[in-house]
């Protein structure tokens, strides 16, 4: 099949997706008037008479930043899932099971910890700070798990797993021993977004379109890395300096999509896998289509995630697990099979 | 063409490459000979500038690799490495394509040039009835051509080839080694490559440099190199060397007894 259609299809389940999710909720506004109401936002038509009020204030000041939040932190996920997976040349490469999440997180709390000046500034440390951690945690589990020139998935999920509760635990830490503020935290961590409206959404936009830009460009250089950093050099690939920029521009992505709706596992691991399954294993082709079904995939989760329990909302970090954790063994399977292991 | 000067490299304390120096022609086949642990792929890979060295010079058509970016540096030398976990996902055409790396972009767009270039190589190692077959899929020895066909598709007038053969059964060697022999003749390549077998690299190459220690023992045509005298004294074991019945090479033979001059013969008992 060709890119285009793959893209083509992607983008078509992905609108599909964001139509389904802006239209459930406690009030539930028919698809069509979603449409409606799209099309008139943007051509300055007249609205449906009932459909004008209420239906357009839940939807562009409640749902769809929401939806466009979860979409952009689906993407995310997604896009530096399949980047690491790249760069480590390990296919359980997720930026959950790496630790990426959990030290992103650590950063984020400390930053919340402190009582900034005005709500605004927090708001932009926050991610620097989670990205900072990101940053801190895959250098630390990178060096832990590499053995000579290679690097096994045993040590590389072993070395996430602590890392990892090592950095949950000093976030609970800090959690349990302060105050009200971060109390609000606890929800987040699961998969909840913190805040709702488009302060969130427009914070995050930078972060997220400057890793993912710069992650979709990567794909030859990530299909030329798959020989192993030394026949990269050879095969003319300044191997070390672009894994550098490749790690950031991966932890910047997921750091981002951290900071702002909490640690939700398993979405960089599913997508990609799937992509690969469907389009094939070429980098060039799997970060794009990864970084739209991403978008999908939270998009889905998240739904099903207000609607299980509905009027109550379970963070949707549970339901990625639930569907995650068994696909994670079937993957783990599969690439002992495959050698990795 | 390719010029090795006083090339010193260790790893921590231990010091891999004293001081080596060799030169290789354009058309010319040099096989780098020795025992195991002697240097012969420190010394192919501190040629192609993956290893920091503590002395001495790379020089390709009298251009200095350290001059060089990594991806100029890929246009003057490719390497044929072991074939050894190579990336299965991908088709023998898409690897091969990723030889033409130093002459493309970021994002890689490969153009007319590049497509050709790739055409040619699958046709020079017979590779194409399994340009779309997955590497993934394919034997040792087919492995081991996708990396000569990606290396030829990289268009640079050196290669060093670091043990292509190791894995492969007599068949699959003797095609590889003719096919690179072929190259150096009819592309005017300098070829320098780690052979183990003493008698491929006797029959296929022009000169041998003998590697002991992380120093060159004698560099020289088979004649010169492949003696009784030097083979039994560098590799501890006492060989025959006769003159090969076709070609007149010298061909070397274990002579059966081990290291242990007291060691019994054998094949003289069994007889």
């Amino acid at each position: 099949m060709s890119f285009a259609r793959a893209i083509l299809i992607s983008c078509v389940l992905l609108a599909a997706a964001l139509v389904l999710s802006v239209a459930f909720g406690p009030v539930y506004i028919p698809p069509g008037t979603v449409l409606a109401l799209f099309l008139a936002r943007a051509g300055g038509a007249a609205l449906p008479a009932e459909a004008a009020g209420t239906f357009s204030t839940i939807l562009f000041e409640l749902r769809l930043p929401h939806a466009l939040l979860i979409l952009l932190t689906g993407a995310a996920l997604a896009g530096s899932g399949a980047s690491y997976q790249g760069l480590f040349r390990n296919p359980l490469a997720d930026p959950y099971l790496i630790g990426v999440a959990s030290g992103a997180g650590l950063g984020a709390v400390i930053a919340m910890s402190i009582r900034w000046p005005a709500d605004l500034i927090g708001l932009y440390v926050i991610p620097a700070a989670a990205f900072a951690g990101a940053v801190a945690t895959v250098l630390i589990v990178y060096s832990l798990a590499r053995y000579g020139r290679s690097l096994p998935t045993t040590t590389l999920i072993l070395a996430g797993v602590a890392v990892s509760s090592f950095a949950t635990s000093l976030t609970s830490f800090l959690m349990l021993r302060s105050t009200e503020e971060l109390r609000r935290a606890t929800g987040w961590l699961l998969g909840g977004s913190l805040m709702s409206g488009w302060q969130p959404v427009l914070a995050v936009l930078p972060y997220v379109a400057v890793g993912l830009a710069i992650l979709v460009t990567s794909g030859h250089a990530l299909n030329v890395l798959q020989f192993g950093e030394e026949q990269a050099s050879q095969m003319g690939l300044p191997a070390e300096r672009v894994k550098f920029l490749l790690l950031l521009a991966a932890s910047l992505t997921a750091a981002s999509a951290v900071a702002f709706a909490g640690i939700i596992g398993f979405i960089g691991l599913i997508v990609p896998h799937l992509v690969r399954l469907l389009w094939g294993a070429d980098y060039r082709r799997l970060i794009p289509l990864s970084i739209i079904s991403g978008g999908t995939a939270l998009l889905i989760a998240d739904l099903m995630a207000r609607v299980v329990l509905q009027p109550q909302v379970v963070p949707v970090g549970i339901v990625t697990a639930l569907a995650g954790a068994p696909f994670f063994l079937w993957v783990l399977r599969r690439a002992k099979n495959q050698g990795y292991w | 063409m390719l010029k090795i000067e006083g090339l010193s490299v260790s790893y921590g304390r231990r010091r891999a490459l004293k001081g080596v120096s060799l030169g290789v022609d354009s058309g010319e086949v040099v096989a780098l000979i020795g025992p195991n642990g002697s240097g012969k792929s420190t010394l192919i890979r501190a040629a192609s500038g993956v290893l920091p060295v503590d002395a001495g010079d790379v020089r390709v058509d009298g251009r200095s690799l350290a001059e060089l970016s990594t991806m100029e540096r890929a246009r003057y030398l490719a390497v044929v490495p072991q074939a050894r976990n190579l990336p299965p996902a991908f088709s023998v055409y898409e690897s091969i394509l990723l030889g033409r790396t130093p002459y493309l972009g970021w994002l890689g767009r490969a153009g007319d040039t590049d497509h050709e270039r790739v055409r040619y190589a699958l046709e020079r190692t017979q590779m194409q009835p399994l340009a779309d077959r997955l590497v993934g899929e394919l034997s040792g020895g087919e492995q081991q051509r996708v990396l000569l066909a990606r290396a030829l598709a990289q268009d640079a007038p050196v290669l060093l080839l670091d043990e292509p053969t190791t894995h492969l059964d007599l068949q699959h060697r003797e095609t590889l080694i003719h096919l690179v022999r072929e190259l150096a003749s009819s592309r005017r390549l300098a070829v320098l490559m780690v052979l183990h077998d003493l008698n491929l690299a006797s029959l296929y190459a022009d000169r041998l440099s003998l590697l002991v220690d992380g120093e060159l023992r004698a560099t020289g045509t088979p004649e010169e190199v492949l003696t009784e005298e030097t083979l039994s004294m560098v590799y501890h074991v006492p060989v025959h060397v006769i003159p090969h019945p076709e070609y007149g090479t010298p061909l070397i033979l274990p002579d059966g007894r081990g290291n242990e001059p007291n060691m019994v013969n054998t094949k003289a008992d069994r007889k």
